[in-house]
């Protein structure tokens, strides 16, 4: 199954929508609760970076049979460290993200905490693509 | 403690979720950072928080948080509410501040975060 999303940057009230309806989706294939949570939480980071830093994307999600793959792309402005992007506590976030509930620069690290795989390709001045995969068995990670 | 003594310790008004009123609830969180709220909540909390918005109520949905309390006299949007309805989630609001509205859940006997870490 395959399910695709434009997720759009000057409308915060939209922001998260995209995962919320993916973690409905998930639920009704009847997969395990925890694997959903983590794939549903990994993707709404994800789906806010896009929403603050990025002036929203597009974010392609699909179901195999053994697992999970979220993809989210934006043409923003890229990031230039990721490493340094990568540290809890890291954040370039504007005030209004703060208002959202969200820049204190722990997103990235609770998409990886929550993924099996995680992938970041970015490029200054072009933009992100991130991508999340998650395995369909248990107990790949601590939050199942 | 269930839902309908967090409504009446907290002096609180139900805007949606009057079918969890009998549900238990033993661990609650106070946090306005919904990245924390991701990142630490474990068990089923109830969640009490001074953000009102979409992404609070997006937030307990994506962690299968049922109950969300909005502290300080803050009234949620009518678009707040049908998203919690539509999620079958139940909403209170009280006057009063986190602290206090902590205070009072503790003292009736909510006595644990339900973080990942016993924290
Ligand atoms: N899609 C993106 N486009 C550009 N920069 C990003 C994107 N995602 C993350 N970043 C950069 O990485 C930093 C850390 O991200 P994150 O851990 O989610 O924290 P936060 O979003 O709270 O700032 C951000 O502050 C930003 O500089
Ligand atoms: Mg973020």
């Amino acid at each position: 199954m395959k399910l695709h999303y434009e997720v759009p940057g000057d409308d915060f009230s939209l922001a998260g929508k995209a995962s919320t309806e993916v973690k409905k989706a998930l639920g009704r294939l009847g997969i395990d609760p925890g694997i959903i949570k983590r794939a549903a939480v990994a993707m709404y980071e994800a789906e806010i970076n896009m929403v603050i830093h990025a002036g929203g994307g597009v974010a392609d999600v699909e179901i195999l049979p053994d697992s999970i793959l979220v993809k989210l792309e934006d043409q923003g402005p890229g990031i230039p460290d990721l490493e340094m992007a990568m540290q809890e506590g890291y954040s370039t976030a504007p005030e209004q993200a703060r208002e959202l509930g969200f820049g204190a620069g722990m997103g990235l690290p609770n998409i990886k905490r929550n993924s099996d795989d995680l992938h970041i390709e970015s490029a200054v001045g072009s933009g992100t693509k991130v991508s999340i995969t998650i395995k369909l068995q248990q107990g790949a990670t601590d939050q199942a | 403690m269930k839902v309908a003594d967090i409504v009446q310790t907290l002096e609180g008004k139900l805007l949606s979720g009057e079918q969890l009123l009998d549900t238990e609830i033993s661990s609650a969180c106070g946090a306005d950072l919904m990245s924390d709220v991701m990142a630490f909540v474990k068990e089923h909390v109830v969640l009490l928080t001074g953000l009102v918005n979409l992404q609070a109520i997006r937030t307990a949905e994506m962690m299968d948080i049922q109950v969300i309390v909005f502290v300080r006299g803050k009234t949620p949007t009518k678009d707040m509410i049908e998203e919690a309805t539509s999620n079958g989630m139940a909403i209170i609001t009280t006057k009063y501040s986190m602290f206090l509205a902590c205070g009072r859940l503790y003292e009736a006997g909510i006595r644990t975060g339900g973080m990942r870490e016993s924290c």
